[in-house]
């Protein structure tokens, strides 16, 4: 293409180009040329948001559900920093993410010109990289080195700034093959000999445990497969970190549940007492290890994962395998396919006598009420009249997500949408949002709680502008939960501002957004009212009113071992200690 | 905050501090690091000491491949023998670095830094200043009746010997380059 283009239709170009077919954003001054041409085609569909925040999340929710990287379009100044919580979301979660925002005209840049921000400043840490662009010369490229870049290696946010008269200027378009990509070319491939010296304590492990996270959805389909097949084969139990539930399914017979501050009783004291860990696509996040000195003392540790910066950060390891998930699996299956399929199986099978006697115990038991619904009992009853749907889950921040990851279950990779690094209250509705556009024949079901939801509430508007059937299903127990949960254990029940005094009328606020709403407060009414929500082809706001005061168990405390849970039913008294409060 | 238990090196100014409970040993490392000589690099890569907690002790940086568009940043840096592994890990992860070397580590290297050093007096202790700056090989770069200005080169602590040698002599002021380093031989 020799002809020239204007800036502004480079970058429609280019994200034709990189097969991009939605935009999430929001318009503003120095973004206008790139919306006057997006008015000008009809190859990508622009989802308008009601906040860019909300955009964000919403790209999140699209390309954690996808596969593919979520586009974000904003404005300067505000319409950039509003994106920089949900940049953050996406780095700390892997998300691949392409955030163009505009930018004041080059000549006006640091004289704090209307609506001007530093965004490549502000957004430095927050992404994975990021560019000002102050040629129409470099824009293609650079649009295709960030699609690169967001998508290779571990996944990540990246952010290309474009001043207004950049987008005015016109230069020749450059196709995505002739743009150089740099020297960033990550390593996919595992080291054959580390692979095998991990297939080699696999063979021998006595009580091995297999920890799965997000990196194994990362890295496709075809690594959810493959960590299967390895579990099938050895028989080795296996739980998974928040960000990696349905890579393994819920249903499937070695399924100990998540592990964790609010794991499985079973998933944690298999953690702790193994004598074989094998780390795939996790990062020994502090949600997961507890106190990170007496954590599973006695393993042999491997850890796979792409980002060699996870290795030895938090727990040393005794072998770390650079490189992708899916490549390692397959090698990993190969090497022990071909050292003739070893397992110690009588070990193994003594191994699950223990670890039934933990399952036996019914960690997520509660005791039920007829009188007041049990936010556990809400998510049983909606798990079960959605079993076998095309179902995809997404979660705000706070108790009822640990619910959400206890009582649902999820049977494959990417139908869990989540905040999970960072824990951003106000995740689920935008990123519902985005998985709706993704799958518009789906159900999507955000589970939220009655404070998170509020956070970016505004999002309605978006799902009833663009008919998006979101499902929000609120907890509401009038508090924030988590946080009360805390000031419980932690804070001598001073409950110091975690109670909203003013709730909205949730069924009125949604008839005043155009969607329909749906009060629920008696468990007998509980199973009615979420086959009203899940019939009603629209969007729904479903207030379900649930026990104010319950509390999220299982729980490691901070600062405690996996072996050092507390229950619905035990003493909390003093469960946290002085050390422990410090932590987070 | 007072009942708090803190950990045994943990002190109620830093955070960072927390993170590190096992007493290990703080080592001392040199890294050199490549980068693309691009608007925001230096940035990218003080952010990333400062975002998370690490020590810079000193560093340089200039353009050494001008049609490569190349910088390399020298960096002495201290932390346990883990934190300085993160430190690099953390630092190939930027984008535009290329390579990062650990001299302290990969074979010998030769450290040099050069300072200024501004030193006002008359009669007795000008005259010995003169002499120190004799034995430790400063030049002189600039002189009133009243002052000196010395430039010296060498390892840090060789700068830092003769700093503490003018100060009674009336050490005014001075400028440290921070370190420059390279391995030694063609490795």
């Amino acid at each position: 293409m020799s002809a020239e283009l204007t800036g502004a239709e480079i970058v429609i170009e280019a994200l034709k180009e990189q097969g991009v077919d939605t935009v999430f954003g929001y318009p503003g001054g120095a973004v206008l040329p790139i919306y006057d041409m997006l008015f000008q085609q009809n190859k990508i569909r622009h989802i308008l948001v009601r906040h860019e925040q909300g955009a964000t999340h919403a790209a999140e929710g699209y390309a954690r559900s996808t596969g593919k990287p979520g586009v974000v379009l904003v404005t300067s100044g505000p319409g950039a920093t509003n994106a920089v919580t949900g940049m953050t979301d996406a780095l700390m979660d892997s998300i691949p993410m392409v955030v163009l925002s505009g930018q004041v005209p080059t000549f006006m840049i640091g004289n704090d010109a209307f609506q001007e921000a530093d965004t490549v400043g502000i957004t430095r840490p927050c992404s994975k990289h990021n560019w000002l662009v102050k040629d129409t010369e470099t824009l293609a490229e650079t649009i295709h080195q960030a699609f690169h870049i967001a998508t290779s290696g571990r996944p990540g946010p990246v952010l290309v700034d474009i001043p207004k008269d950049v987008q005015f200027a016109s230069a020749p378009y450059k196709t995505r093959a002739k743009s150089p990509t740099g020297h960033y070319n990550p390593r996919v491939k595992g080291d054959l000999d580390e692979i095998t010296r991990a297939v080699e304590a696999f063979e021998r492990a006595e009580r091995p445990v297999i920890y799965s996270g997000g990196g194994v959805i990362n890295s496709g389909v075809a690594s959810s497969q493959m960590l299967r097949e390895l579990v099938a084969a050895t028989n080795a139990p296996i739980t998974s970190t928040l960000m990696g539930l349905g890579a393994y399914p819920a249903s499937g017979e070695n399924w100990l549940g998540m592990l964790g501050m609010h794991g499985t009783e079973e998933a944690n004291l298999a953690m702790h007492d193994c004598d074989f860990m094998l780390c795939v696509g996790a990062r020994f996040d502090d949600r997961i290890t507890g106190r990170t000195d007496a954590f599973s003392p006695g393993s042999f540790k491997v850890h796979i994962d792409i980002d060699p910066s996870s290795i030895n950060k938090i727990i040393h390891v005794d072998v770390p395998i650079i490189g992708d998930v899916g490549h390692v699996l397959e090698d990993f299956l190969k090497v022990w396919k071909a050292r003739g399929r070893k397992t110690n199986a009588p070990a193994i099978k003594k191994w699950w006598g223990q670890i039934n006697e933990w399952r036996a115990r019914n960690c997520l038991n509660f005791r039920n009420s007829d009188k007041l619904i049990k936010p556990q009992h809400a998510l049983q009853r909606l798990e079960a009249l959605t079993k076998g749907m095309d179902r995809y889950i997404t979660t705000e921040v706070g108790q009822h997500q640990m619910w959400a990851a206890q009582y649902l279950g999820f049977e494959n990779p990417n139908r869990f949408m989540t905040s999970g690094g960072l824990g951003t209250m106000g995740y689920g509705l935008p990123a519902s949002i985005g998985v709706q556009v993704a799958h518009p024949e789906s159900l999507v079901i955000n589970i939220a709680g009655d404070a998170s939801f509020l956070m970016n509430m505004q999002e309605m508007g978006t799902a009833v502008q663009f008919n998006l059937p979101v499902k929000q299903f609120i907890l509401n127990n009038e508090r924030l939960g988590m946080v009360r949960q805390w000031q419980q254990l932690l804070h001598g029940e001073r409950y110091s501002h975690s109670w909203s005094e003013s709730l909205p009328d949730f069924v009125k606020l949604a008839e005043a957004f155009g969607a329909k709403g749906i009060l629920v407060d008696d468990p007998a009414d509980l199973d009615e009212a979420i086959k009203e929500m899940l019939a009603y082809d629209g969007p729904v706001i479903m207030d379900c009113v649930v026990e104010k005061h319950e509390n999220c168990f299982p729980m490691i405390p901070s600062g405690k071992a996996h072996n050092e849970m507390i229950f619905a039913d035990g003493e909390t008294e003093g469960a946290i200690d002085a050390e422990g409060k410090t932590r987070v | 905050m007072t009942s708090m238990s803190l950990k045994k090196g943990a002190n109620r100014k830093s955070a960072y501090d927390l993170k590190n409970p096992l007493n290990e040993q703080i080592e001392t490392h040199t890294l050199a690091v490549l980068v693309d000589n691009e608007a925001g690099v230096l940035a990218r890569v003080i952010g990333l000491f400062s975002g998370r907690g690490y020590n810079i002790d000193s560093l340089t940086v200039a353009e050494t491949d001008a049609e490569g568009h190349r910088s390399r940043i020298t960096i002495v840096t201290t932390g346990t023998a883990g934190v300085i592994e993160q430190i690099k890990a953390q630092l190939a992860l930027i984008i535009p670095v290329y390579k990062v070397n650990d001299l302290t580590v990969e074979g010998a290297s030769v450290e040099r830094e050069m300072a200024l050093l501004k030193v006002a007096g008359k009669g007795e202790k000008r005259v010995e200043a003169m002499r120190l700056a004799d034995i430790f090989r400063a030049n002189v770069v600039d002189s009133t009746l009243e002052s000196f200005v010395f430039e010296i080169t060498g390892t840090p602590e060789k700068i830092e010997a003769f700093t503490d040698l003018m100060r009674p002599l009336g050490l005014v002021d001075t400028a440290r380059t921070g370190v420059a380093a390279l391995a030694r031989g063609l490795a």
